[in-house]
């Protein structure tokens, strides 16, 4: 027989090799057509008997499978015919870990979601050290859970505590990590990746099982209150009306443990409620406008090896940091050697943290060349601007700039409120400068503002676009007008909040109020950590051009130097870098109707953003204000919001009953070779 | 005056070089490693270079000690600047001048036509000098490795004694000439005895060595100096030897530490232990066409003679005289003078060998009298390694970069820099200011 998706070949030794290798694909995603193939597949090697072993390995280069195909679901549409994929899923990694014969995974490059779930079907897992190699349950973040699966076995290969750290954080480990942990049998180097695999169907050693200890963590005694550790751990970062998912996946746990059928049946139950939530539904239309964003750059020539920042302050050395850290020569000018030096701890910092071995570490650190005169200016692919805000200063430095520039370099300033077209009167060549801005931390906030100014010549633009994409970072397109996109709605909210002050309200109780919305952070903590000063010179810059008044208690702080978190105080005190926060009881005040006015000033900005073409659709815009300013992601971003205020949208009280109309803790499945024997029918 | 020997080869220039600041060892490893050094120097040269990293065609590098994790040392400074995986890269090693070497390795491989764009220079961390287990415990510890059996490892256990943990401090035998069993600082005082050199003197010499610094500082030294940044957020313009506060009042207290008590040479008029890295970079006349570089010299010539190891410091005397016999040229044909303060009373004894009949017969068979004399106000005109500190094996590139921004300021024509070398040898270099080619 052959298939679409898979070859398959045994060798001399009886080693059946499956090449999984998606038709038409450049990466490995699972949906039915791959299931329905696999599942003959798994069957055509159980009858056969000269088989010794199976491995499974991937065909694409850039890794072994990327889980579900997302947008294969998403078109499904009907819950039902979800349910049926989720159901074969289930037969086919039972069928994988039903077969006789010694299984192997064999893994180089990402192995996520469905794809790990897969691998942990197989008897063991070896993995090629190479630093493209992640293993991971990323469900979490789309607002589900492991569903073929993953979630029950995953705890009883490793025991719940490494596991749901996995699964309630959706993070992903590297080869060497993956291998200390016990998720993969071995790490190898590549050139043992084969020989390790074979190694494994020839001596086939004792499966991976958790410490004594570690498994104990699955007993019916230790779930209950390993599991109320873990719901506190979960609730102090995310609530359950928020973000249902992880607490449903601990709460099936504790429930029916990670031993026999039950668990299988109720993760499928699980998920498929899961789906159904708003938060779902919001998260998979976030991932598909990252996608989105991500594919800006589609199609455009344009690499970057140098780039220059001026400016060492905040946003300038850890552009300069993330850049280096992306792999890129960069220099970093400042007027001395002190405003530098601090720009070099961080980024070293961030090294430390992001890349963790020593030799990438120095490999990074000597990427950075602290460059006072800007000699390396005239070898830069792109120049970077982020100096005070100021226009004298930026058409001085951008008239010098464009004196020392190649021709074929892009000049891009960081500015968030100066006009794009003001700063390139002085140039020579004002088609040249273009607004690439980014967000505050930089690390942390993937949105990069792509600024055209009147005159900006579309090619720069594009430019632009692909060297954020370059440096993993996210492109926005939109009109050079003051506050740009999210600086100009994220204005009114904080306006809003300093009102509410003004009215009596304490910072605690409007923070809260924000935070119960969904915010990252409320709106004073936020004017606080950006440091008052910068809110008080952006609210004067967009006040100049649009009507609103800057609120005189904000101007009051700024003049007693409180700045917020840098001066030590702002709204709140600071006792080494954290807030006091004085706690009011919540119960007092009306938190919907607080974080109904703030999140309104948002909404109506939005809209006027979007009717001013300021970004070229709502999509685009919610967006920006997820991936800038960590908008609540669950909501789906402003403009989604509210509309799912006026229309139906898959509504929360989905969660509380039964959609499958399958009894709590049956399986959902139609065929199950291990319950079939047992005689049990579903 | 013509040449005695003609120059068939090819002409080497100095394009451009850049230092680190000296940094005083503090008694704890210090925060940049010899590699550190060298690249926080080399990047910031490259970086005013209209060509990029990859184009060099070499990269030779002078070091004493690198670390355990530099061995060769100009292959990781080449890897860790971004040059061409293709080029080669070596170490070389004579001690306190292994920096020169460096030069004088790239200069003859510019000259003989093998490259034409080479980086080079000297770097050394001596805070970073390992401590070692002494010999008595590496050979228990190869027995206790050795021992199969828990028996056999409890019966070793006694025989470990605590003394054995005393470590050997690496840059203290460094300094140590192990041929004549005699520290650096007492072939200092050999010289100060044979040539009746006053404590004095040396004390004299020491502080107007941290006078020019100085004034250089105040002035146009910073100019050869590229600034390191550490990983903590500090970073470093200066050198930090320098004693502005120094007065003879102050160097007479200082105790001697070589010949304890009766000793001259104290640390006051010693060179200092420092961390410190320079860095060069020299083209053919062909680089230097097609990327139209400017030059600062060119190197005319370089000559290495041995001498007794308990007057090492009289290494510079029997580099230099050679050389310029080689060249047809005098000592009043020099205008400017670099030569190594490894020790105050040992470049006075150059001075003074240089100057003396006797002496220059004696080592000289061709010179009837005198090689000639030595003025000082054309010597260290801003001060060396008293001041500034001795990084071993970044000395020796540093007075040549040095000497070669002396000659742009001041105006002049030729320069020699010189350097003493432990175990009884010396090292000189001639360059010559050009402008244009």
């Amino acid at each position: 027989m052959s298939y679409q998706h898979f070859q398959l070949q045994g060798d001399q030794q009886g080693i059946q090799w499956l090449c999984f290798d998606k038709a038409g694909q450049s990466t490995n995603t699972m949906d039915m057509t791959v299931l329905e193939e696999l599942e003959e597949l798994l069957k055509e090697i159980a009858e056969n008997n000269d088989a010794q072993g199976l491995i499974i390995y991937s065909g694409k280069k850039n890794g072994f499978i990327a889980g579900a195909d997302l947008e294969a679901f998403t078109k499904l549409g009907d819950p039902e015919k979800r349910k049926e994929v989720i159901a074969k899923g289930h037969c086919v990694m039972d069928a994988l870990s039903a077969l006789s014969i010694p299984t192997v995974a064999m893994i180089e490059g990402f192995c996520l979601g469905g794809g790990l779930e897969l691998a942990l079907a197989c008897r063991y897992r070896v993995v090629c050290d190479s630093s493209k190699t992640r293993l991971g349950l990323p469900e979490v973040r789309l607002g589900i859970q492991p569903g073929w699966g993953g979630s029950v076995r995953l705890p009883r290969l490793l025991g719940a505590i490494q596991a749901f750290d996995l699964m309630l954080t959706g993070r992903t480990l590297a080869a060497k990590v993956a291998a200390k942990a016990g998720l993969v049998d071995a790490a190898v180097p590549k050139r043992q990746l084969k020989r390790a695999a074979t190694y494994f169907i020839q001596y086939k050693p004792k499966a991976h099982q958790p410490s004594r200890l570690l498994a104990l963590t699955n007993s019916m005694m230790a779930r209950p209150l390993v599991g109320r550790m873990m719901r506190n751990k979960v609730q102090a970062k995310a609530k359950v009306e928020h973000y249902p998912a992880p607490f449903a996946m601990i709460d099936n746990w504790v429930k029916y443990g990670v031993d026999g059928e039950k668990p299988f049946a109720q993760e499928q139950l699980s998920i498929i409620r899961l789906m159904e939530t708003p938060t779902a539904y919001n998260l998979l239309r976030v991932f598909f406008l990252q996608e989105r964003l991500k594919g800006m750059a589609k199609g455009i020539q344009f690499k970057v090896k140098r780039v220059h920042v001026v400016g060492a302050g905040i946003m300038g050395g850890d552009i300069a940091a993330w850049c280096a850290l992306q792999g890129l020569q960069v220099s970093l000018q400042d007027r001395e050697a002190k405003f530098i030096a601090p720009a070099i701890a961080r980024a070293h910092k961030l090294f430390k943290k992001k890349l963790k071995q020593p030799h990438k570490i120095q490999a990074a650190m000597d990427r950075i060349l602290p460059d006072q005169e800007g000699r390396a200016i005239a070898a830069a692919d792109v120049i970077i601007e982020a100096i005070v805000e100021n226009l004298e200063a930026k058409q001085a430095l951008f008239k010098e700039i464009e004196a020392k520039a190649r021709n074929t370099a892009i000049l891009a300033t960081n500015t968030s409120s100066i006009p794009l077209d003001e700063i390139n009167q002085v140039l020579k060549q004002p088609q040249r400068l273009v607004g690439i801005h980014f967000f505050n931390p930089v690390a942390q906030l993937p949105l990069v503002e792509i600024i055209n100014g009147n005159q900006t010549d579309e090619s720069v633009t594009y430019q632009a676009i692909a060297f954020v994409r370059q440096i993993d970072r996210l492109p926005l397109p939109v009109k050079s007008s003051p506050g740009f996109l999210v600086n100009r709605i994220l204005m009114p909210y904080l306006l809003e909040a300093f009102t509410l002050y003004k009215e009596g309200i304490p910072p605690y109780i409007i923070d809260k109020a924000a935070e119960n919305f969904g915010m990252p952070m409320g709106p004073i903590a936020l004017a606080d950590s950006v440091g008052l000063d910068i809110c008080l010179s952006g609210a004067k810059g967009m006040t100049e051009y649009f009507t609103g008044n800057i609120p005189p208690e904000l101007v009051a702080f700024v003049e007693a130097g409180k700045l917020g978190r840098k001066s030590g105080e702002g709204f709140y005190k600071y006792k080494s870098g954290k807030p006091i926060k004085e706690k009011k009881d919540p119960s007092k005040y009306d938190l919907p109707a607080l974080s109904e006015r703030l999140i309104q000033t948002m909404t109506s900005m939005a809209q006027d953003c979007l009717s001013e073409g300021i970004v070229a659709d709502g999509d685009l815009l919610d967006a920006g204000m997820i991936f800038g300013t960590g908008f609540a992601p669950f909501r789906g971003g402003p403009l989604h919001y509210l509309e799912s205020l006026t229309t139906a949208v898959p509504s929360q009280e989905i969660l509380e009953k039964d959609s499958s109309g399958t009894r709590e803790g049956e399986r959902n499945v139609a065929c199950h070779p291990r319950q079939d024997e047992d005689g049990t029918r579903l | 005056m013509t040449p005695l020997i003609e120059n068939t080869f090819r002409s080497v220039y100095i394009v451009d070089g850049t230092r680190t600041p000296f940094l005083k060892a503090q008694g704890k490893p210090g925060p940049f490693t010899a590699s550190d050094l060298a690249l926080q120097a080399s990047r910031d040269l490259l970086a005013r270079q209209p060509f990029d990293a990859r184009e060099l065609d070499e990269v030779i590098l002078g070091c004493t000690i690198p670390s355990p994790d530099e061995a060769n040392i100009a292959r990781i400074l080449a890897l860790r600047l971004g040059c061409s995986e293709d080029i080669p890269a070596y170490t070389v090693q004579r001690n306190c001048a292994s920096g020169m070497q460096a030069l004088d390795s790239a200069y003859k491989d510019i000259r003989t036509g093998r490259h034409d764009l080479v980086l080079t220079g000297g770097t050394e961390a001596m805070s970073h000098a390992p401590l070692l287990f002494q010999a008595k415990m590496v050979l228990w510890l190869s027995r206790w490795y050795g021992a199969k059996t828990t028996m056999a490892k409890l019966k070793l256990l006694p025989q470990l004694r605590p003394q054995y943990f005393a470590p050997v401090i690496a840059l203290l035998r460094g300094l140590r000439d192990p041929i004549i069993g005699e520290s650096m600082g007492g072939t200092a005082e050999n010289l100060a005895y044979d040539f009746h050199i006053t404590r004095k003197s040396m004390d004299e010499f020491a502080l107007q060595s941290h006078q020019r610094v100085g004034v250089g500082q105040a002035t146009h030294l910073n100019e050869e100096i590229a600034s390191l940044f550490d990983t903590q957020g500090n970073f470093y313009q200066a050198d930090d030897g320098v004693r502005h506060d120094s007065s003879m009042e102050k160097l007479a207290k200082l105790k001697p530490y070589f010949d304890k008590i009766y000793g001259m040479v104290t640390p006051g008029n010693s060179s200092q232990v420092s961390d410190g890295a320079a860095t060069l970079l020299l083209a053919s006349e062909a680089a230097v066409k097609r990327y139209e570089l400017p030059v600062m010299a060119k190197i005319v010539d370089c000559h290495w003679a041995g001498v007794s190891p308990s007057s090492m410091g009289l290494g510079p005397v029997h580099a230099t005289i050679p050389m310029l016999q080689r060249q047809g040229l005098g000592m009043d044909d020099i205008d400017y003078w670099e030569i190594n303060e490894a020790f105050a009373a040992q470049v006075i004894a150059c001075i003074r060998a240089f100057a003396q009949d006797d002496y220059c017969q004696q080592h000289f068979g061709g010179l009837a009298e005198a090689f000639g004399t030595l003025d000082p106000e054309k010597l260290n005109v801003d001060g060396g390694a008293i001041a500034l500190g001795h990084p071993v094996g970044a000395s020796g590139a540093r007075i040549v970069l040095h000497l070669a921004h002396v000659l742009k300021q001041r105006g002049g024509k030729r320069g020699v820099a010189s350097i003493c070398i432990g175990g009884g040898q010396g090292g000189a270099m001639l360059i010559e200011r050009v402008n244009s080619i």
